[in-house]
């Protein structure tokens, strides 16, 4: 390899060369809008004309916004909420793929459907599902007797919230399972044996052998959901527009609302900006908090 | 400690059968090894008799109770597997201790019998250390740890030592036999290394394609194998085999070579299958199998000769050392009395 | 040991496990029954969408005399309406385009540097290689409103343009991170072979380390095609004229007129909309499913 690197045929000039078409994308249209989007929220731009630094005039006015502080909890309780329910269910999911049954490669091939489909064409059906005169869960529920009225999906804020959080759940199901089915492949039946003999019952086998050697890749997809349900938007967007009366407006809706629609830049740009402590906190903990584990470092095992 | 029963066990994988009939009585308390080449089945009924395989047809039982049915946690069986199978996130203790700590037993007795477990073994001083940080021997000895702390009725090894290199299998086998010679606890050993068989076992039972071919001590099947099958498998280098017909007190092997037998129990005429293993040949100047050496190996203590033959390549091992040049006529003769006859159709012993 | 000829035991599972301690009816309601109730839910909404598109409208909203499940008298006439009466063909056209140029250039940057990360051996190399992914995690709803302003000032705002250079952001950092994977998984003493053979370093890619590397490059391409069809917020934002927008966002603005919905035509719309990465994915079920989780394993 040395020898290689010397002769200039893959030297390092060379490598880096290479890596300057990825670069140069990267940076024109990742790096320099990050830092812009963060200056942008320091400055009271808006559509049309550039704007002046203001400073934390942005942020001090969102302070005491009401709406924007209802999207701050709307986007931390939808998180929370669909991740958890995402993650018990995703879980369950895969625990059930685990076992040997009868057209498996098939199943499992459809049930990713929901993660496939262009997130705003399956908003729209959910919104179809929740329409306030037609719905058909309404008419199935009423049919069976177990109420007596159509549900008002998305009138109303709470209900609003929730049925947003259950398309959510919806789609992120089969990405957690199909994720930590992987996981679940990798653990060698020889340790399930092993707790067998050693006198643990299926639920004891699960919680000391399949948990903790799921954690490593849990901790990893619960990284990527929650910063992919933190910062959502075409859900709501599609399906509430952020309505009824902003109470499902997601940080991510209401920056596009603010800067998009009311052409107000500087401020959509503080929304936005606001998201990423949130972020970084979200990363490290579940990142870290669940997966750096002595066992994992060292040698290899058989 | 218990005796194990196999009465009649089969074992079908949907309809493919990998094992048909076994019988298999091992007494309290003594370490029985079950010994042949890959796909003979022998795993299959370690596992079986764990539980950790359907039992298809016939009956298991430990300690005079039947366990057909009884999930792997209430058979008291405890398990050394091929690949270890320690518990990668739990420290060389917590692996010994799981067991123990499943059955809510209370600290004190958890302490005292992985402090003995760790003292008879040499762990000591990796109780806190995990499963990724130890070498493969060391893992071994945790998988053992881990048994022992169980104190089951039986211990089943499923080929523990094929992991190892060779020195440490040596080292291990050692420490298994004596391990058992102190615990006493009725023990099933499965493995394909014939050597490790004989030189563990109380009593060996030879499988092969999912049947026993014969149940004995070590020196039992050494000295009166039941049929070729067992005779060329026990004992390295293998036997040798000269197929032959049985004439006037004498095989005449297809080379032409006549080779005097004593009280053979096979009539004239009949087709036979001399066996002879290499060490009891000795070179001589008259009577014997007639060839030309073919190659030397010394190995020091003895000195193994390959010799091309009419009848095929025979293997010789003899204790003194020679330099015989390749090519050069050589006759071997069997000792009488370990000449050994087979019946040429079915293999059995004559 | 032992030079006796051994016969194979026939290529089926060796071993069916503890299986047996599960009795078929326990099976059935710990697994079998969860387990249709999950697809269920998870199908149910594309049933729905299906059913919606052929039924007619009088159909549709009237509950009372036709059961909602069933199609009474299966119509295309909210197909046709979507065909030959919207954009759509043109959304069609228009994100197709999209999703197939962007992926090219973002395969293309990306084997470049996954290529040079996994070669180039110093110690900032892997932190490079992180860097770019954890790029990947920078979310759109982030840079949206900047990217807006750039597209602005590039010129290409509300042409198909402003998502072909955009989309590379998030599609780049992927396929190099699972391109990575890949290459780190070929051996180099394969290409040190073909050195002292004479080759030149673009002959090594091209005929030794692209060839092996071929499910990883239909993994990264059918993962980033589906990521381009699925991005909205960059459609929504940088594109405002009818016939340069995309179908998810021509579906949900393009579709509703005034107050009224016509939700037959925009079911059909969702239908077909998913149609083009529902086919192809059907396709590389495998390797969709592999970048999936080769990106999550690390």
């Amino acid at each position: 390899m040395s020898q290689a690197v010397a002769t200039g045929v893959l030297s390092p000039r060379r490598s880096l060369a290479d890596m300057i078409p990825a670069a140069a994308l990267l940076i024109v249209f990742l790096a320099y809008p990050l830092g812009l989007g963060v200056w942008l929220g320091f400055t009271d731009a808006r559509i049309g004309r550039p704007g002046i630094f203001t400073g934390l005039e942005n942020y001090i006015s969102l302070f005491e916004d009401d709406v924007f502080l209802l999207s701050v909890f709307n986007t931390i309780l939808y998180t929370s909420v669909a991740t958890v329910i995402k993650f018990g269910l995703g879980l369950w999911l895969a625990l059930l793929l685990n076992n040997s049954m009868p057209f498996k490669a098939f199943i499992r091939a459809i049930v990713l459907l929901p993660y496939i489909v262009p997130t705003v064409l399956s908003a729209i059906a959910f919104w179809w599902i929740y329409d306030a005169q037609f719905s058909i869960i309404s008419w199935a529920l009423v049919k069976m007797g177990i109420i007596d009225h159509y549900i008002d999906f998305l009138g109303e804020p709470n209900m609003a919230r929730g049925s947003l959080i259950a398309a959510n759940i919806w789609r992120g199901i089969p990405f957690v399972a199909i994720c930590l089915l992987a996981g679940l492949q990798t653990i060698s039946p020889s340790l399930y044996e092993a707790a067998a003999l050693d006198g643990a019952s299926a639920w004891q086998r699960f919680r000391h052998v399949t948990v903790p050697m799921l954690m490593p890749i849990l901790s990893v997809v619960l990284t990527f959901s929650v910063l992919f349900t933190f910062t959502d938007f075409q859900l709501v967007y599609a399906i509430t527009r952020g309505g009824p009366v902003n109470s499902t407006h997601l940080m991510a809706t209401l920056a596009f609302q603010r800067a998009i629609a009311g052409g107000r830049l500087g401020e959509g740009a503080a929304i936005s900006t606001a998201m990423i402590p949130f972020l970084i906190f979200a990363t490290v903990f579940s990142y870290y908090g669940l997966q750096r584990r002595k066992w994992q470092q060292g040698g290899h095992d058989d | 400690m218990a005796a194990v029963v196999i009465r009649d066990v089969e074992k079908a994988f949907g309809s493919l059968r990998v094992i048909h009939g076994i019988n298999v009585d091992i007494a309290d308390g003594e370490f029985v090894v079950l010994v042949g080449p890959s796909g003979c089945g022998k795993s299959t009924l370690l596992r079986m008799i764990a539980g950790l395989e359907q039992i298809t047809g016939g009956s298991i039982s430990i300690g005079g109770r039947v366990v057909n049915n009884l999930p792997p946690k209430d058979r008291d069986t405890a398990m050394v597997f091929q690949n270890y199978a320690l518990y990668p996130h739990m420290t060389v203790h917590d692996n010994m201790a799981f067991s123990l700590k499943l059955r809510h037993a209370d600290a004190k007795l958890i302490g005292e019998r992985v402090a003995k477990a760790a003292a008879i073994l040499n762990l000591e001083d990796y109780l806190q250390r995990y499963p990724r940080q130890l070498s493969g021997g060391q893992r071994q000895r945790v998988a053992m740890g881990r048994a022992i702390v169980r104190d089951p009725q039986v211990f089943l090894f499923d080929e523990p030592l094929s992991n190892l290199d060779a020195k440490l299998r040596v080292q291990m086998r050692t420490e298994i036999k004596a391990l058992h010679q102190r615990l006493k606890t009725t023990t099933v050993y499965v493995t394909h290394d014939q050597i490790e068989a004989m030189t563990m076992a109380d009593r060996i039972v030879v499988m092969h394609d999912g049947i026993v071919e014969q149940i004995g001590t070590p020196l039992e099947l050494y000295d009166h194998p039941a049929n070729t099958f067992v005779a060329g498998f026990i004992g390295s280098p293998a036997m040798n085999f000269l197929p032959g017909t049985l004439r006037n007190g004498a095989v005449e092997t297809a080379g032409g070579q006549a080779i005097r037998v004593a009280m053979p129990k096979a009539e004239d005429g009949q087709p036979v299958i001399l066996g002879v293993r290499p060490e009891h040949l000795k070179i001589g100047n008259g009577h014997g199998i007639k060839g030309q050496v073919s190659v030397l190996e010394p190995t020091g203590a003895e000195t193994q000769i390959f010799v091309d033959t009419p009848s095929g390549p025979v293997t010789a091992v003899v204790s003194e050392r020679h330099s015989f040049a390749p090519g050069t006529p050589i006759t071997l003769e069997p000792r009488p009395d370990c000449i050994h006859l087979f019946d040429a159709q079915s293999g059995r012993h004559l | 040991m032992t030079d006796v000829a051994v016969k194979p035991v026939a290529a089926t599972s060796d071993t069916e496990g503890m299986a047996y301690l599960v009795t078929r009816s326990r099976k059935l309601v710990t697994v079998y029954l969860p387990l249709s109730l999950l697809v269920f839910v998870l199908l149910f909404p594309f049933y729905w969408m299906g059913v919606t598109t052929f039924k007619p409208n009088d159909e549709l909203y009237n509950f009372r005399e036709h059961n909602p499940f069933w199609i009474a008298s299966p119509t295309l006439s909210n197909i046709d309406k979507l065909l030959f009466h919207t954009e759509y063909p043109q959304w069609l056209f228009n994100t197709m385009t999209i999703a197939v140029v962007a992926t090219c250039i973002s395969i293309f940057a990306s084997v470049l540097a996954a290529y040079a990360i996994t070669r180039l051996r110093f110690k900032g190399a892997q932190t490079i290689g992180l860097m770019i992914f954890l790029a990947y995690l920078v979310p759109p709803s982030i840079l949206f409103i900047p990217l807006a302003t750039i597209v602005f000032q590039l010129g290409v705002f509300d042409s198909n343009w402003a998502l072909i250079l955009t989309y590379p952001t998030f599609l780049i950092p992927f396929c190099t991170w699972l391109l990575m994977g890949y290459f780190k998984s070929i051996p180099y003493e394969l290409e040190e072979c073909a050195l002292i053979d004479g080759a030149t370093r673009l002959q090594i890619l091209w005929k030794i380390t692209l060839p092996l590397a071929v499910p990883g490059l239909i993994s990264a391409g059918i993962f980033a095609f589906t990521l381009s069809w699925n991005e909205f917020i960059y459609a929504l934002a940088f594109i405002s004229s009818e016939e340069e927008k995309t179908v998810p966002v021509g579906v949900l603005t393009q579709l509703v007129e005034g107050d009224v919905y016509h939700w037959g035509a925009l079911m059909a719309g969702a239908l077909f909309g998913s149609l083009p990465v529902a086919i192809l994915y059907s396709f590389f079920v495998e390797h969709y499913v592999s970048s999936l989780t080769g990106a999550v394993k690390e």
